[in-house]
């Protein structure tokens, strides 16, 4: 345990971003770059302790078990950085794998489900954010109550566990790619490419910098005369977005749909996000620290199911543990700048 | 009649209320209460019974709330609760007699209001956010309570441990008057003493309430000892309904479901004023619906989705900017601009 948690300690004893010492270097990077080493000191400690972990297949293992988790971090970090929150994006999954599963039983094209399943995450998502903007209800109780909505809903559509036989969709699940002497699933490539577009979208597009605006302050954002409704809400759309391809992923990576999965998964994605750096105010935080987020507690499992002996309950313990150290670095670094 | 409907009670009741007529139309024996082996017997005792551990949870979050804050560890702190009563008691040699339980139960209280103290001090002496704060705890709780229960459903057999969750005072469950008397006592701490008005006066501006001589940061640290202590009690309630712990079962979604007991009841959640009649109001209308739902024939998952419109319909007739929509004439009541932030 404590071997475990020792490596985020990085960060406090890194050079002050003031330093006067060479360039500055931007603020910006450093959870990222706690968060990174945080991984490489995980992966070198588990190659010390455990015959084959150092393979890089380990890494790219974690990279097929979680790539819906980065999709959905990715939709939540959005939500995040504009100061809300999404609980929903749990049962959306659930609520996305029902969808596509029932619908392929119906005998509905693959594509056809493709599009109806994000475009119903959307509309969840958009409906969320309107009933946030629009009425100033708080996020966590409106996604609550989306939440509650998205998980009644796969009740509806039925109780019991409905497998996946399409064949568009076991032919994507059972595809692989091969690197070398190593692979991947082509949703890696999903994932990886959701990652990189939602990078650019943040950083190179008005939409991306307003979000970052809207978080660090709405009231400031809005006297500057930038689209705060447009921004807030359209998040909140990304997010459902991004929860519907999770969704979808998910069905793939298991072939059904079940109402029951998924549940306590919005825990999950904040807890990456958070672990990634990005600051639950709102306002500051990157993408790729969320995937790297992710990376982190599939890495922990990895640590549990090389280990054989630990108990999987030590995952949530590690996790709370992480979530702690990560957040009491994070009010040392705001205490400091503000 | 303007009045009526401009009091915080007003919509809460009518919900509860509507939700009662549904029922009685849907089962007419709804409201029939009978003797039996000197209980009372019926779905309106069977509400109270199950109803109160959800009710104790909302009553402290009811406070947590008023200052502006949540706790999302109530749910963990239950199981952890079950968990350490019932491991002891299982491991104890003369586990099903009277004082062992007395022992069991006040050590599962005891580490909760640790749990209730680790709580209070990120958020109020570390200033972290409420809601990653306890999110600490709600991660790592269920995590804990395993490790205490080795990851088994842990069962006792200890006739006074049974009687918290099961058993019958007077023809009423017992849960129900511990809840009640919880209640009861919070209310008049409130409400008789200028502890409320301080509670809401950290909820409005903490800095300033600060600034004005109230120990805020006291405030705040004592409602999170307080909520996880009525969690710790509603874990045992919980545990010695089933005469079980379980570590990954016991009080999941709990949190969920006594936040929305405590808007339902009209306490908004960005603090400031509270209503414990309110939430009393709320945690009976969310059990009322998880014990209508399956006597009408729908299937009982689905009260997730009834939960939904019920908190939206709430939401929105308690937001200012949705009241202004929907009733163009009606000016905006002055008394809810304080939530409109």
């Amino acid at each position: 345990m404590t071997t475990v948690i020792a490596p985020p300690e990085h960060p406090a004893s890194a050079p002050s971003p003031r330093s006067p010492r060479g360039p500055a270097f931007p603020t910006r990077f450093l959870p990222v770059i706690a968060t990174f080493a945080l991984f490489v000191g995980m992966f070198g400690l588990g190659s010390l302790r455990y015959e084959g972990f150092s393979s890089p297949q380990t890494v790219l293992s974690v990279l097929v078990d979680n790539s819906y988790l980065i999709v959905l971090a990715v939709g939540m970090t959005f939500v995040i950085l504009t100061g809300g929150i999404d609980l929903s994006v749990g049962s959306v999954v659930a609520l996305s794998t029902m969808i596509a599963a029932e619908t392929l039983r119906a005998g509905w094209s693959a594509p056809l489900v493709i599009a109806a399943v994000l475009l119903t995450g959307s509309v969840l998502g958009l409906l969320q954010g309107m009933v946030i903007h629009y009425f100033e209800i708080q996020p966590f109780i409106v996604t609550l109550a989306g939440m509650f909505l998205a998980r009644g809903l796969c009740y509806v559509i039925s109780v019991d566990s409905i497998p996946i036989k399409n064949e568009t969709f076991t032919s994507f699940a059972q595809g692989t790619i091969t690197i070398g002497d190593y692979f991947i699933t082509p949703a890696v490539i999903v994932a990886l490419v959701v990652l990189v577009i939602a990078a650019v979208v943040l950083h190179m597009t008005r939409f991306g910098r307003t979000v970052y605006a809207v978080g660090g302050s709405e009231q400031s954002a809005m006297l500057m005369g930038l689209a705060v409704a447009r921004t807030k809400i359209g998040v909140y759309v990304i997010s459902g977005f991004c929860s519907a391809l999770a969704g979808l992923l998910y069905a793939i990576y298991t072939l059904s749909g079940y109402s029951l999965t998924a549940v306590g998964m919005e825990l999950d994605a904040i807890a990456a996000v958070v672990i990634g750096g990005t600051l639950l105010t709102g306002g500051s935080g990157l993408v790729l620290g969320s995937a790297l987020g992710v990376m982190v507690l599939g890495l922990i499992q990895s640590f549990i199911s090389f280990d054989g002996t630990l108990s999987s309950w030590w995952t949530k313990i590690t996790i709370g543990v992480l979530l702690l150290v990560f957040v009491l670095i994070q009010r040392l670094f705001t205490r400091r700048a503000g | 009649m303007r009045d009526l409907t401009k009091h915080s009670l007003f919509w809460p009741l009518v919900a509860l209320a509507l939700l009662l007529v549904v029922s009685v139309i849907a089962t007419p024996s709804f409201f029939s209460i009978r003797v039996q082996d000197g209980h009372l017997y019926g779905s309106l005792i069977d509400i109270l019974r199950n109803g109160a551990p959800t009710l104790l949870i909302a009553l402290g979050m009811t406070l947590v709330i008023a200052t502006r804050g949540i706790d999302l560890s109530v749910g963990a702190i239950v199981a952890i609760a079950a968990a350490v009563a019932c491991t002891y008691m299982a491991g104890a040699p003369d586990g099903s007699s009277a004082g062992r339980a007395i022992v069991a139960m006040s050590m599962a209280v005891g580490v909760c209001v640790l749990l209730g103290l680790w709580n209070g001090f990120l958020i109020s002496v570390l200033g972290i956010q409420p809601i990653i704060a306890t999110l600490v705890l709600m991660t790592a709780g269920r995590g804990l309570a395993m490790l205490i229960t080795d990851g088994q459903i842990i069962t006792v057999n200890n006739a006074l441990f049974k009687k918290v969750g099961a058993g019958f005072v007077l023809g009423l469950p017992v849960a129900i008057l511990i809840a009640l008397a919880v209640f009861a006592i919070t209310a008049v701490l409130t409400r008789r003493t200028a502890l409320g008005m301080l509670i809401e006066a950290v909820g409005i501006n903490p800095e300033a309430s600060r600034l004005a001589g109230v120990r805020a940061r006291t405030i705040t640290w004592t409602v999170y000892v307080f909520v996880a202590f009525c969690a710790g009690i509603a874990g045992l309630m919980i545990a010695s309904n089933t005469s079980a712990a379980d570590a990954n079962n016991a009080g999941l979604f709990i949190e969920l479901d006594a936040i929305l007991a405590v808007v339902i009841g009209g306490t908004s959640l960005a603090g400031g004023r509270f209503s414990l009649t309110g939430t009393l109001v709320g945690a009976m209308f969310i059990q009322t619906l998880a014990t209508t739902i399956p006597t009408m024939g729908i299937p009982a998952e689905t009260n997730y989705l009834f939960k939904a419109v019920a908190v939206i319909v709430v939401c929105l007739l308690q937001s200012p900017k949705a009241r202004a929509v929907l009733s163009v004439r009606r000016p905006t009541p002055l008394l809810m601009k304080g939530s409109a932030a």
